[in-house]
C-alpha cells in the first residue's frame, strides 16, 4: 500500500514514557475484526484511552491537549509482543509519522517501515533529555531529518543521528514498497522456485 | 566456512542479496488466517495481480472462531465478515482452505506440523508471531505483517534482513513437574521480554534433545517472547519419526532425496554465535508469571520480586503490579484464581492434555473455578476422545470445546472479565489480553490443572507427589 513520502520532519511530540509497551496496548485484539484499513486510529491505545463506558480517560496523554504533534515518543522496548500490523496502522491513521524510542522490538519496526511510520531509535540518555524538553515546555518541537539520518531538538540544538537502512531509506523517501521492488526481480523468483520442491 | 544451523537454511533461500539492504529470501510454505490477510489480498486486488504460487499457501481459520457450537453460523458479524472474506479469497485463488467444521481444521501452528506442511529446512511464515513454533522441526519460521502477507502471495518472497545468531544451551536433567513451558518461561524471565530482540535463537543441549517434538514446539513457540525472530532445533530422529507418513511429507524416493538434505542440518562443530547462553535444568522449577509481560516469571515457590531489585524501569513495573492488583515480596501460591485456559498453539497438543488429565485425574473442579479446555486442532480433539482423556475430563467436571484460538487472544466470546485471576497455558498476559481488564498468570499445562482443582495457585509437585507416595 502506498504511503506519503518523508522526508523532513518538524513537529511537536507526545510522551508516553512507559516501557515494554506491547502491540495489544496499541491497538486491542478484539478491533482487529476489520477488512479494510481503514479506523484503526480511533482505537489506537483504546485501553489506556478509553473507560469501559467509552468515556475519555482523563489521565492519558492522548486525551490531553497539551500534548499533540505528529511524533510519539515512547519508552524502552516499544511495540513487543503480537506481530499484528495494525498497530503500526493504528500509529498511522492516528496521525503519527515517526516514533521515538530507545529500543524497539524487532517486527513492530518492520512493520512500521512497511507502512511509512518512521521508528528513530536514540540512546536512552538522549530519550530522557526529549522527555524532559516536551514536559517543560510541551510547545517544543523536533526535527526528524530522513536525508541526514540526524534528530534534534529545536529548543537546546542537541542532536542524535540514527540508523536506518539503506534500502528501507530509500523506499520511505520515495514512498515506495517492497512489493514494487520484488515484481521486478520476478523471473529470478521463478527460477528459484522451479529449483524448490514444495 | 562452518555455519550455523540457521546460516544453512537461510543461505539457501537467498534469491537475491540487496547491497546495504535486505535479502530478497524465498518462503516454501505461507500459512494464513482470518484475522491478517484480509487486507493483503485487497491489496493483489489493487495492484491487479495473482497469487504467484497458490499451492504454497495453506489458509485456516483459528483466530476469532467461536469454541462452542461451530456447527451453527458465527454470531459476531465482524468475525463472521472475516471468515467469509478468508473463504472467499482462498477460493479465488486456488489457496486450500480448512475453515470453521473442516476436519483439519485447527490452530495455525498446530495444524502445519499435524499435517507435514512443517518440514526440516523450510522457510515458513505466516502473519502471527508465534509462527516461531515451527522452528521445533529445524524450519526458519517467523511472524509477518500483513504488509509481508500481501508479499508472500504476490511473490513468494519476503525482504528480510538476516538476524544475528543466538545459541541457548540447557543441559542436565529437569525435575518432576517442569514441563518445556517451565523451560521456556525460565528462559524468558532470565532474558526479558528484548533480551534476544534481533536474533533467530538455536537451542540446543541434553534437555531439548531429550524433549518431545511437542515440547520442542512449545519452546520454539514462545522464542518470540523474549524478542527474538524465531527459535530452532536440529532435527533428528525424533524429527523424522514425526514428520513420516503424513499428508504433505514426501514419500517414497522423494523422502529419500529429502532426508539427505534434512540430515545435513546441523550447526557446524565451532561454529560461532554472536552470542551464546547456559542455562542449568537443574536451577528451573515450574514457573508462574505475575506480572503484565512474559518476561515477568518466577518460580512457583518465589515472592514476587523487589522494584529495586530489578534493572531499570521500576514506574513501568509498579504499574504492572497495579494492573495485576499484586504486591512486591507476596507469595504466589495460594493466590485465588478464577480461571484456567488450557491451549493455544503454546500448550493445546495432546501431551498438555495428558499432563492437565495426569493431575485432575480422581479429582474434582474447584466451584469457583471456570475453565476452557480448547484443544489446538480436531485432530487434538479426537486424540483426547480415543485416549480416554475427554473421560478422565469429564468425570472431574470439565468439559471439552471445540479448537480454536480462544481465550489466548479472546477475539471471540472466551473472554476473562475485568478484574478477574486466569491461569492460562497460552503465551502473553498483556493487560487486557484475554479481554479487557484480565488478569493472565501465564504457566504449564501442569501448573494450570493444580490450579483448576484447587481454586488457587497451586504447586502440582504437590499434587504429582502425593501419588507417588
Ligand atoms: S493461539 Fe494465540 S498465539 Fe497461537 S496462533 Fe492463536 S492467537 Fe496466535
Amino acid at each position: 500500500m502506498a504511503y506519503d513520502k518523508f522526508d523532513i520532519l518538524k513537529t511537536t511530540a507526545v510522551p508516553l514514557p512507559i516501557e515494554n509497551v506491547d502491540t495489544d496496548q496499541i491497538i486491542p485484539a478484539r478491533f482487529l475484526k476489520a477488512t479494510e484499513r481503514k479506523g484503526f486510529g480511533d482505537n489506537l491505545f483504546r485501553d489506556w484511552r478509553y473507560n469501559p463506558d467509552n468515556s475519555p480517560k482523563e489521565d492519558f496523554v492522548l486525551n490531553n491537549p497539551t500534548f499533540s504533534g505528529k511524533i510519539l515518543v515512547g519508552g524502552k522496548n516499544f511495540g513487543s509482543g503480537s506481530s499484528r500490523e495494525h498497530a503500526a496502522w493504528a500509529v498511522y491513521d492516528y496521525g503519527f509519522r515517526c516514533v521515538v524510542s530507545s529500543f524497539f522490538a524487532d517486527i513492530f519496526k518492520n512493520n512500521c517501515l512497511n507502512i511509512g511510520v518512521l521508528p528513530v531509535q536514540v540512546s536512552a540518555p538522549f530519550l530522557e533529555k526529549i522527555f524532559e524538553a516536551i514536559y517543560a515546555d510541551p510547545k517544543t518541537e523536533l526535527v526528524v531529518n530522513l536525508p541526514e539520518q540526524t534528530i534534534t531538538l529545536t529548543t537546546t540544538g542537541e542532536s542524535e543521528s540514527f540508523d536506518i537502512n539503506h534500502y528501507k531509506k530509500d523506499n520511505m523517501l520515495n514512498g515506495f514498497d517492497d512489493i514494487d521492488y520484488l515484481l521486478n526481480i520476478k523471473e529470478n523468483i521463478r527460477a528459484f522456485a522451479e529449483d524448490t520442491p514444495l | 566456512m562452518k555455519k550455523t544451523l540457521f546460516d544453512k537454511v537461510w543461505d539457501s533461500h537467498v534469491v537475491h542479496k540487496i547491497e546495504n539492504g535486505p535479502d530478497v529470501l524465498f518462503i516454501d510454505r505461507h500459512m494464513v488466517h482470518e484475522v491478517t490477510s484480509p487486507v493483503a489480498f485487497l491489496g493483489l486486488k489493487s495492484r491487479g495481480i495473482p497469487v504467484m504460487y497458490p499451492g504454497r499457501t495453506f489458509a485456516t481459520a483459528d483466530h476469532n472462531t467461536p469454541t462452542i457450537n461451530q456447527h451453527l453460523p458465527v454470531k459476531d458479524p465482524l468475525s463472521a465478515n472475516q471468515l467469509k472474506a478468508l473463504e472467499e479469497n482462498s477460493k479465488a485463488h486456488g489457496i486450500s482452505y480448512w475453515g470453521l467444521g473442516h476436519e483439519k481444521n485447527g490452530i495455525v501452528h498446530v495444524v502445519g506440523p499435524e499435517y507435514g506442511i512443517t518440514q526440516p529446512g523450510a522457510t515458513i511464515v505466516c502473519g502471527d508471531s508465534h509462527t516461531s513454533t515451527h522452528g521445533a522441526f529445524g524450519a526458519i519460521a517467523f511472524g509477518i505483517g500483513t504488509s509481508e502477507v500481501e508479499m508472500v502471495l504476490a511473490t513468494q518472497c519476503i525482504m528480510q534482513q538476516k538476524a544475528k545468531s543466538m545459541r541457548i544451551n540447557v543441559n542436565g536433567k529437569l525435575s518432576l513437574g517442569v514441563t518445556p513451558k517451565d523451560v521456556a518461561l525460565y528462559i524468558i524471565s532470565k532474558l526479558t521480554t528484548s533480551g534476544a530482540t534481533g536474533y533467530f535463537v538455536e537451542y540446543a543441549g541434553d534437555v531439548f534433545r531429550n524433549m518431545t517434538m511437542e515440547g520442542r514446539m512449545t519452546v520454539c513457540n514462545l522464542s518470540i517472547e523474549m524478542g527474538a525472530r524465531g527459535g530452532m532445533i536440529a532435527p533428528d530422529e525424533k524429527t523424522f519419526e514425526y514428520i513420516k507418513g503424513r499428508e504433505f511429507t514426501p514419500v517414497g524416493a522423494d523422502w529419500d532425496k529429502a532426508m539427505e538434505y534434512w540430515k545435513t542440518l546441523k550447526t557446524d562443530e565451532g561454529a560461532s554465535f554472536d552470542k551464546e547462553i547456559t542455562f542449568d535444568a537443574a536451577d528451573i522449577e515450574p514457573m508462574i508469571t505475575y506480572g503484565t509481560n512474559p518476561g515477568m516469571g518466577i518460580g512457583i515457590s518465589n515472592g514476587i520480586p523487589k522494584a529495586e531489585s530489578l534493572e531499570g524501569g521500576v514506574a513501568t513495573y509498579k504499574k504492572s503490579l497495579h494492573y495485576m492488583a499484586f504486591h512486591e515480596g507476596d507469595n504466589m501460591i495460594g493466590k485465588p484464581i478464577d480461571f484456567v485456559f488450557l491451549g493455544s498453539c503454546t500448550n493445546g497438543r495432546i501431551e498438555d492434555f495428558r499432563a492437565f488429565a495426569s493431575i485432575v485425574k480422581g479429582r474434582k473442579k474447584a466451584d469457583n473455578v471456570t475453565a476452557w479446555l480448547v484443544p489446538g486442532s480436531h485432530k487434538v480433539e479426537s486424540a483426547i476422545k480415543e485416549e480416554g482423556i475427554l473421560d478422565i475430563l469429564n468425570a472431574a467436571g470439565f468439559e471439552l470445546r471445540e479448537p480454536g484460538c480462544s481465550a489466548c487472544l479472546a477475539m471471540n466470546d472466551d473472554k476473562v472479565p475485568a478484574g478477574k485471576y486466569a491461569v492460562s497455558t497460552s503465551n502473553r498476559n498483556f493487560e487486557g489480553r484475554q479481554g479487557p481488564g484480565s488478569r493472565t498468570l501465564l504457566a504449564s499445562p501442569l501448573v494450570a490443572a493444580a490450579a483448576a482443582v484447587t481454586g488457587k495457585v497451586t504447586d502440582p509437585r504437590e499434587l504429582m507427589q502425593e501419588e507417588l507416595v
